[in-house]
């Protein structure tokens, strides 16, 4: 391995230091892209910026308004040892689905989102539930929306010297819930042929109000498709609204063709896991409010 | 092999001994528990997260050895295979891949056993499916895993009946 220097600081200004003296420097949460990268020589650091000792970075919180959770923060504390699935019972499962028991130890939310893999599992559901990044560097904090973080693949938008601090979902109504739906050739450890986040409000009438539709695995980046939140909102979810959603997803769907599935089903299987995403997202809320 | 001379000094907490060693800051904790601790139970079998040979607890926390630095253990605790058996007693779940036969060229072995026992530790009552799902990330070329699967959940049974005694 091509590491010269391993720090651990306490604080995000420490940590900012590390980052912009001029030393080629990755940060490290869990290690699971970061390690294997160097293992392979696709990333080659001399120095080691490790984040776990930063409170901020590792903190889950939740108030009033938002569920914070701190980009280091491992997917197993995320799941087990905190409230954040009984929120987004969708992004949990997005989480769940990323590599085995070991790998959730390790990896971490943010991580998933600074990988900017365009199959990342948690991307989708993050964009769905209107996410958004904090981060800082040295012209101080800022935040942007989960879906201009990636800005192709294995590319985020973060500026030399800049660090993801922890990501923000506005805390959901009881009349909103989320889903995450992938399709993968093997039932776990794999790649997502396509995944889908959709998260939904119902009013008491159970007419849509707010719905937003991310697809994932089928472009360069995870996409949040707007046109398929709007064919829901204002609707009672009937076939015709779902059709339309369906249609706008594979509309906005520009997959490739590998080992995984061709373009033209890729394009076909999207859509059917937003009529399905939908469907489950929809009998949260049903069954939260009953 | 030039070495490099930046070695760090780390303390950490091994299967429950305290236990200081010098690492190069790329340094993964499994070579550094093979070849500076000579715990050589941890095995390496992909070096990339994929296998779960190299099977350990951190903090209570399953993880694979190869994906951590070991300069991240500072100050940690670390739960090897080595730490399993208590005197020469076998752990239930080591005892039932015996009977069961979930082994063969044993490879795997130190992995899954660090990993079941995890999950008895997280779930005392593993249905098959939450077993086989937890245990997704410990591959075994050799038994085709139901024999490990039986003997994960005979073993949790075991210590169900003993935890109720």
């Amino acid at each position: 391995m091509s590491i010269q220097e391993f720090v651990a600081p306490h604080s995000l200004s420490e940590a900012k230091g590390f980052l912009s003296d001029g030393a080629a420097a990755s940060v490290l949460a869990g290690g699971t892209d970061l390690l294997v990268g160097v293992r392979l020589g696709t990333r080659n650091p001399e120095r080691v910026v490790d984040l776990k000792k930063i409170p901020e970075l590792t903190a889950i919180s939740i108030d009033a308004e938002a569920v914070h959770i701190g980009a280091a923060a491992s997917a197993f504390s995320i799941l087990h040892d905190s409230d954040v699935p009984s929120f987004f019972p969708g992004f949990a499962e997005a989480l769940d689905l990323i590599g085995s028991t070991q790998i959730q130890g390790r990896c971490s939310a943010g991580g998933n989102l600074c990988n900017a893999s365009p199959a990342a599992d948690s991307i989708p559901a993050l964009i769905a539930n209107g996410a958004q990044c904090l981060i800082t560097g040295p012209a101080g904090d800022h935040q942007m929306p989960v879906e201009d973080f990636v800005v192709g693949p294995s590319k985020n938008a973060l500026k030399e010297g800049e660090l993801l601090v922890a990501l923000i979902l506005p805390r959901p109504s009881p009349q909103t819930a989320d889903a995450y739906l992938r399709l993968t050739p093997r039932t776990e450890m794999d790649i997502a042929v396509a995944g889908v986040g959709v998260s939904l409000t119902l009013d008491e009438n159970a007419t849509c109000t707010a719905a937003r539709v991310s697809i994932g695995a089928v472009a360069p980046t995870a996409l949040l498709v707007e046109a398929a939140g709007a064919a829901l909102v204002g609707t009672q979810l009937d076939a015709a609204a779902i059709e339309a959603a369906v249609a706008a997803a594979r509309q906005s769907a520009c997959p490739i063709s590998d080992k995984r599935g061709t373009s033209e089903y890729r394009t076909h299987v999207v859509g059917v896991l937003v009529a399905r995403a939908i469907a489950q997202a929809q009998a949260r809320i049903v069954e939260a409010v009953s | 092999m030039n070495k490099p001379l930046n070695k760090m000094a780390v303390q950490a907490t091994i299967n429950g001994e305290p236990t200081a060693f010098l690492c190069s800051p790329g340094q993964v904790l499994a070579d550094v528990l093979r070849d500076e601790l000579e715990l050589i139970g941890t095995k390496i079998g992909c070096n990339t997260g994929d296998c779960g040979a190299c099977s350990v607890l951190v903090n209570d926390r399953l993880v694979c050895a190869c994906l951590v630095l070991a300069a991240e253990i500072e100050g940690q605790a670390v739960q090897t295979i080595e730490g399993v058996a208590e005197g020469g007693v076998l752990h239930p779940v080591q005892q039932k891949l015996l009977e069961h036969a979930g082994l063969q060229c044993g490879i795997c072995t130190p992995g899954v056993v660090v990993a079941a026992k995890a999950l008895i530790e997280h779930n005392p009552n593993p249905t098959e499916e939450q077993a086989r799902y937890w245990l997704a990330g410990n591959l075994c070329r050799c038994t085709g895993y139901d024999k490990i699967i039986r003997a994960v959940l005979d073993a949790a049974q075991q210590m169900r009946e003993e935890a109720a005694v």
